[in-house]
């Protein structure tokens, strides 16, 4: 606070202008510049710098050993030339495609009949919660225990006493994807739920009682109401978990750490094979290029689905 | 019809045909949520049992003992992780709190040019993905001296975009007149900030604080890049390496998931109704 006489007096000759309302104000931008000056800090160096650094490197060919080359698009071309980059590729969108539209239909679906019950109803809802608040790593472990062949996993256990055939799962490259992603749906399931519930209860009752006077059934007011209104609340979600499965890695890296991503790099996603290319490899250059590309695929895929919903 | 939506008891009981459809929903709901609590179900029966009865597969175990629990927390690395967590969740989680509301706060009551670049700048940076910046993270960490290092784990994630707009969001609700007051009361800005408006907007500071620990204490990428040494793991790294050593002893995996599971549960069990909402607000508002 000392130092402000200094500006009032100087602010008359270098500003050319003076008074006491400038001064007032000008004292609470100085504030505001002073609450901000700690954080511009923390997002130019942690934030900002970093991200055009990554782009830079993906331009490079860094190892960590030898200082870095500049190389052009190499990167790029050697990973659009990597057949196992395309496999990655793949993976990451199965997790998408197949995740996004199951959690979002199951946790819109429990959500609705969740909202209707009274009985019981933060027991219920805390059911379907408790899964959100775990760690994605600790339980990963669980699930691949589930996964294992007889006499071990808990699945294969329960069809063959119902006299069904043993499943793979984590061991055969076809169910090796799906395997996980149940776990990923699980995970995330309970937050969904959640979202959903809230934004069923941000609709006035008003609109659910004048659909009654006319005659709607419950079938018409689901399509005529609730879906239109809960409309912005989808759209997040579809965003939000969307990114969610683009990403994953926790479940993955947990449940293949014997082959990571594997079996036959079946359930790798892009995030593994950047971590690999990064921090096995030490192909700092090329593993610059796929976060690129990952940041790509994720900024399309998302503006995509906002243009796609809102016209809708 | 007033009077039948102010108790939702009275709308299901005066409603007869629905009452055998609602318990069938009830019902089935049961059953899903119990579906869905199986794999913690399981775990925790698991880690109750002796090596030779996990290929049992009874939920109640025959001679359920914490044998294990003793033994994975005997050698002090479950406890020296669990510290670890909770001191890079519970420091995040301060300066997050502390700093969010700051720059929400500034963005949200104070009028200066720039603010708006200031809110674009910060706001674009949720577009960008944590995996791009690892490897610079990395690499300024390496030259720095902070890889393996407590604020190593932490420093990414001192200060979020989303926690900024969340509470900018909620400081907007706040009435100028009561700022004022302080004002013409002789506070500084600082302590209208802080005396004033944060008491406020608690609601959304609870909800920041309790997104920020729950994705610092199940955070596991950056932890596991960035440290090598065993007694700085959190608590997700070292039971993945420690279930890796394990191999096959699956009642001591179950035990370490469990460890890594009970506090947020006991936290929920006890602040239930406080965490929904404020996953709700956050997920609403943000």
């Amino acid at each position: 606070m000392a130092h402000l006489p200094d500006i009032e007096a100087n602010g008359a000759t270098r500003k050319g202008r003076t008074g006491f309302v400038l001064t007032q104000s000008g004292r609470k931008v100085l504030w505001a510049w002073s609450f901000l000056a700690v954080p511009i800090l923390f997002y130019s160096w942690i934030r900002f710098y970093p991200t055009l650094s990554a782009f830079w490197i993906s331009f490079t060919d860094w190892d960590l050993l030898r200082p870095a080359n500049f190389v052009g698009l190499e990167n790029y071309q050697k990973l659009f030339a990597d057949p196992v980059f395309w496999k990655v590729f793949r993976n990451t969108f199965a997790y998408l495609i197949i995740g996004t539209p199951i959690s979002l239909l199951l946790s819109f679906v429990i959500a609705y009949y969740l909202d209707k019950v009274t009985f019981l109803h933060s027991f219920l809802r805390a059911l379907y919660f408790l899964p959100f608040l775990t760690t994605a790593a600790a339980m990963a472990w669980v699930w691949r225990w589930f996964y294992q062949p007889i006499p071990i996993g808990i699945i294969n256990g329960i069809l063959s006493n119902l006299h069904l055939p043993a499943q793979q799962f984590l061991r055969s490259p076809a169910q090796a994807l799906p395997s996980i992603m149940v776990t990923g749906i699980w995970a995330g399931l309970g937050f969904q739920i959640i979202i959903f519930m809230a934004g069923l209860r941000a609709i006035p009752s008003t609109y659910y009682e004048a659909a009654r006077i006319d005659g709607l059934g419950e079938w018409a007011i689901l399509r005529k109401i609730t879906l239109p209104l809960l409309k912005p609340t989808t759209v997040f979600l579809v965003v939000f978990s969307s990114i969610g499965f683009l990403r994953i890695f926790d479940q993955v890296y947990n449940m293949t750490s014997n082959d990571p991503g594997g079996p036959l790099n079946s359930t790798k996603p892009l995030v593994m094979m950047i971590y690999q290319t990064a921090f096995s490899s030490f192909d700092m250059g090329y593993a610059a290029a796929q976060t690129v590309v990952l940041f790509l695929i994720l900024l399309v895929v998302s503006l995509g689905q906002l243009f796609v919903l809102r016209n809708r | 019809m007033a009077e039948m939506t102010a108790n939702g008891y009275e709308l299901a009981a005066n409603r007869k045909p629905i009452r055998p459809g609602l318990i069938l929903t009830w019902t089935v709901l049961l059953v899903g949520g119990l579906l869905m609590i199986t794999p913690l179900l399981y775990m925790f029966s698991t880690s109750l049992k002796s090596a030779g009865q996990v290929y049992d597969l009874r939920l109640i175990p025959l001679a359920p003992s914490f044998d294990n629990y003793v033994k994975v927390l005997s050698d002090g690395r479950f406890m020296r992780w669990f510290l670890n967590s909770a001191l890079v969740a519970t420091t995040v989680t301060l300066s997050n709190v502390f700093f969010d509301s700051l720059v929400g706060y500034t963005l949200a009551k104070f009028e200066f040019r720039g603010r708006y670049f200031i809110f674009l700048a910060i706001l674009s940076t949720l577009m960008i993905p944590t995996e791009m910046l690892v490897i610079p993270w990395y690499l300024m960490s390496s030259q720095l001296g902070w890889l393996d290092s407590y604020w190593g784990i932490m420093f990414p994630g001192m200060m979020t975009a989303f926690g900024t707009f969340l509470m900018k969001q909620f400081f907007e609700t706040v009435p100028d007149d009561f700022l004022e007051a302080a004002r013409i009361d002789g506070l500084n800005e600082f302590e209208i900030w802080w005396k004033v408006a944060m008491p406020l907007v608690m609601p959304a500071i609870s909800a920041l604080a309790i997104f920020t620990f729950l994705g610092n204490w199940t955070a596991f990428f950056w932890p596991l890049i960035v440290t090598t040494s065993k007694e700085l793991y959190t608590l997700p790294v070292g039971l993945s390496s420690f279930a890796v050593e394990q191999s096959i002893q699956w009642e001591l995996i179950m035990t370490g998931a469990a460890l890594a599971t009970i506090p947020t549960l006991l936290v929920f069990l006890v602040l239930q109704r406080f965490i929904v909402r404020g996953v709700m607000l956050a997920g609403l508002k943000g």
